[in-house]
């Protein structure tokens, strides 16, 4: 017999997801007394646990040397349990459009694997209607969000140097690591061609911020997860100390079915599968945050379907599943020859960049596109691991061997062995992370036919660039071309052309997927108020990127974090209001 | 493939699937979920889940290639990576294994490495009446010669020059993956330590320097474990 079995406890709050935006959500009220239930799809997970870790293992420990499976899209030592496909849980595209989803099932999520990088929005980036014509401006300015962003850099810590650049806001940093020898490189070289190299931000402990959590032993592998706590991942640095104050109760491999609704369209709880025992429960509770990642709050609410919301949950306004967008991306690589034949040291560093790029063509009216991009760089002496030293036929006839002869491509032996070592570390990357505009036709619905193993329907994608983007991905390759131009590099295979959209990456691919549950001032243009509140539900909320109603070309998890607590405080006290 | 090596893959294939039922990712050993029978024990040496430990498991007790066809990759990787003064050839390296266990773990790998080889033993055939490995050393670099140079080989040697490039590239990641391949190419890292920059020496031997900025803004390491304070800090 189908039986949901009821969780006898009944919470304050009930959150789902303990990625960046549930994690935080967590903590902020944990901390303020209310009593919470956590629910997570994946298993419990702690970056501390040796028996998980593959952080400092050694390439040949892995039979495949790091290669991608299809349970570790990343490589075998990426800390992501999930990927781009998961057994048992399809999703599915409408007509020839394109989406590729990326989850990760486990406490913390994907910021167990993430790439650190914590920029802030600017001014410009809630308001970029009143700039450009375009889009929607955000219901919040900067200087809504601009405290909690405070508080973030103080709780969770980020590293990055004080700029002064108008939309690319400072924050509470912790000193930068020195860039490597090629990012020394870029900020010379670059300076000739006025576009600006700043230190990266990232939110890496290079100091200690408390005396929980270790300082950065610069290993490179932040997207392992760091056994230190040095990195943020929510599961060490949101979850952990909310479990720590007694208030919450977590619950793993609790695969969310829908949120439970009375007879006054009120929020009750949720009912979910238990991933392992495949039994169905159901958890109570006076509200519920929703925080599973943009697109799984949105699939959650359009499966909550009842007599009183036949078109799912707090979706008066049609519009929870639209706008998804993701950011951009687009990149190419290139030799310099001038950094072959490396002295050898260990430049392993933190995890990525030490330095970046952020737009710097805010001001030019004549572009062909309207949104800006920031530029990330890739290089130096990196462990080798699975893809290390091939192409090799595509490289080594290029540059003049140490005779000064070029050399036929290709070839054996310990000629070739001496080529791969002295191409070490001479190889440099650039990788474009842009902003797209927000389109109502870029959705994701469900799929009127296909179930998942727990009889849950399924997302359906419906995403398709527009020439902005696409005009933006050709001025990428440009600037990149531009770049390899003036630092005396070689440019690495055809440039990407019009039949290829310059390179542009797949929508998904760069996995800042946001919007689907978009702010705003009514039900008329928008799902939820400012503060994560739906409106047609006063005692359901998101708090995760579904809420953005555009994605700057910034990484979205440090605006995730921010809105995150600052709706959680709204929450706070709209309970002591008795208001919800 | 023969009968024995079919057997086999059928083998890991149901072992693989058997997990896709259970559908248990839990990285920890659970009892209740009806894989009392398979060993979950992690004998791997890093993080795996379940799901991983099964397949792996099942994949490194497995071999795809044939005896003969491991003793031409073996020629191969030889040829492709020979041992020098200090290190060890690509086969005393452990090449061999990880492409053996590259084809079991991506089967894309197994029509073109296997017919590759094929292709190589039919080639040595014609030109020396032998299969490749038995040829003389200077019949198989005849051949080597004729496949290893993309851009000048020969139009109707562009198979062979397919599969040389893709075994080159199989060698190279899996020596210098290696234990030895690491050490023979200098790398330093893969340790806990404090990055201070690039070193002077070779900040000289560019022309760089780090300016004033730059030093008074990243982090003075000497502080690294003193807790930040922001008590003079303005925005």
């Amino acid at each position: 017999m189908f039986q949901i079995k009821e969780q006898a406890k009944k919470y304050d709050v009930l959150i789902v997801g303990s990625g960046a935006g549930g994690g935080m959500s967590a903590q902020i009220l944990a901390e303020a007394g209310l009593k919470v239930a956590l629910l997570e799809a994946g298993p419990n997970f702690d970056p501390a646990d040796p028996e998980t870790q593959t952080q400092m293992k050694w390439p040949y420990e892995s039979p495949r040397r790091g290669a991608s499976t299809d349970t570790r899209s990343f490589g075998d030592f990426d800390m992501a349990y999930g990927g781009w496909q998961i057994n048992g849980e399809p999703y599915t595209r409408k007509g020839n459009s394109e989406f590729d989803w990326f989850r990760s099932r486990m406490v913390g999520g994907r910021t167990n694997h993430w790439g650190r990088i914590s920029l802030r929005f600017g001014p410009l980036d809630f308001k970029r209607k009143d700039h450009d014509g375009k889009g929607d401006n955000w219901p919040i300015g900067y200087d809504d969000v601009a405290p909690y962003y405070d508080r973030v850099d103080k709780m969770v810590g980020v590293y990055g140097t004080r700029e002064n650049i108008p939309n690319e806001p400072d924050g509470y940093f912790l000193p930068p690591p020195k860039p490597r020898l090629h990012e020394m490189y870029l900020k010379k070289d670059l300076k000739k061609i006025g576009i600006p190299v700043i230190a990266a931000r990232k939110s890496v402990l290079t100091k200690k911020l408390n005396n929980k959590r270790g300082v950065c032993f610069y290993c490179q592998q932040c997207n392992r997860t760091c056994t230190a706590y040095a990195d943020f991942s929510s599961s060490s640095v949101l979850v952990q100390p909310a479990l720590e104050t007694g208030n919450v109760d977590l619950y793993v491999n609790a695969m969310v079915r829908e949120v439970l609704t009375d007879d006054n369209g009120k929020a009750t709880g949720v009912s979910y599968v238990d991933r392992v025992e495949m039994k169905e429960y159901s958890v109570k509770a006076k509200v519920v945050v929703l925080a599973a990642s943009a697109c799984s709050s949105a699939r959650i609410l359009l499966n909550s379907k009842s007599e009183k919301y036949p078109n799912g949950l707090a979706n008066s306004s049609g519009l929870v599943g639209k706008y998804l967008h993701d950011s951009t991306g687009a990149s190419r690589s290139a030799i310099l020859p001038h950094l072959m034949d490396r002295i050898r040291y260990n430049e392993d560093g933190v995890r990525g960049i030490h330095v970046y790029t952020p737009w710097w063509l805010n001001d030019k009216k004549d572009l062909d596109f309207t949104r800006g991009y920031h530029i990330e760089y890739g290089g130096g002496m990196n462990v080798p691991l699975y893809g290390f030293g091939m192409g090799m036929e595509k490289k080594n006839g290029l540059v003049p061997g140490p005779d000064g002869k070029k050399k036929k491509a290709g070839g054996y032996g310990l000629d070739l062995k001496e080529d791969v070592k002295r191409f070490w570390g001479a190889g440099i990357g650039f990788a474009g992370r842009g902003e797209s505009i927000p389109q109502k036709d870029n959705y994701c619905e469900i799929d009127p036919n296909v179930v998942d193993k727990y009889g849950i329907p399924v997302l359906r994608f419906n995403y398709n660039w527009t020439d902005d983007e696409i005009n933006q991905a050709k001025h990428m390759q440009d600037t990149f071309e531009e770049i390899i131009h003036t630092m005396g590099g070689i440019p690495m295979g055809e440039k990407p052309g019009k039949e290829s959209n310059y390179g542009l990456e797949a929508p998904g691919r760069i996995i800042h997927e946001v919007g689907t549950t978009r702010m705003g001032h009514n039900s008329k243009d928008s799902v939820t108020n400012s503060f994560g509140q739906t409106h047609d539900v006063d005692n359901l909320f998101v708090m995760d990127g579904g809420v953005f109603v555009s994605q700057a070309d910034k990484n979205p998890t440090w605006t995730i974090l921010a809105l995150a607590m600052r709706s959680s405080e709204y929450l706070i006290d709209e309970l002591k209001k008795m208001s919800i | 493939m023969d009968r024995r090596k079919t057997l086999k893959l059928m083998v890991a294939g149901s072992a693989a699937t058997g997990l896709v039922l259970t559908g248990c990712e839990s990285p920890k050993t659970s009892s209740d979920a009806g894989q009392s029978k398979v060993d979950l024990e992690n004998d791997l040496g890093y993080g795996r889940t379940d799901e991983e430990l099964v397949r792996d498991k099942a994949l490194v007790k497995e071999s795809f290639f044939s005896d003969h066809d491991l003793a031409t990759i073996t020629v191969l990787a030889d040829i492709i990576l020979p041992a020098d003064g200090d290190h060890p050839s690509a086969s005393n390296a452990g090449v061999v294994e990880f492409i053996d266990f590259m084809a079991l773990d991506r089967p894309t790998f197994q029509v073109p490495l296997s017919g590759g080889l094929r292709w190589l033993d039919h080639e040595s055939s014609v030109r020396f009446n032998k299969v490749f490995k038995d040829a003389s050393a200077d019949q198989q670099i005849a051949i080597v010669d004729d496949i290893a140079y993309p851009e000048d080989a020969k139009p109707e040697m562009s198979q062979g020059v397919k599969f040389f490039s893709t075994m080159r590239d199989l060698v190279l990641t899996g020596y210098f993956t290696s234990k030895p391949g690491l050490e023979d190419l200098g790398f330093m890292g893969n340790v806990p330590n404090v990055w201070d920059g690039v070193p002077q020496e070779v900040l000289d031997k560019h022309n760089l320097a780090y300016d004033e900025k730059t030093l008074k803004e990243c982090v003075d390491q000497s502080t690294r474990n003193e807790i930040m304070d922001w008590s003079d800090y303005k925005l």
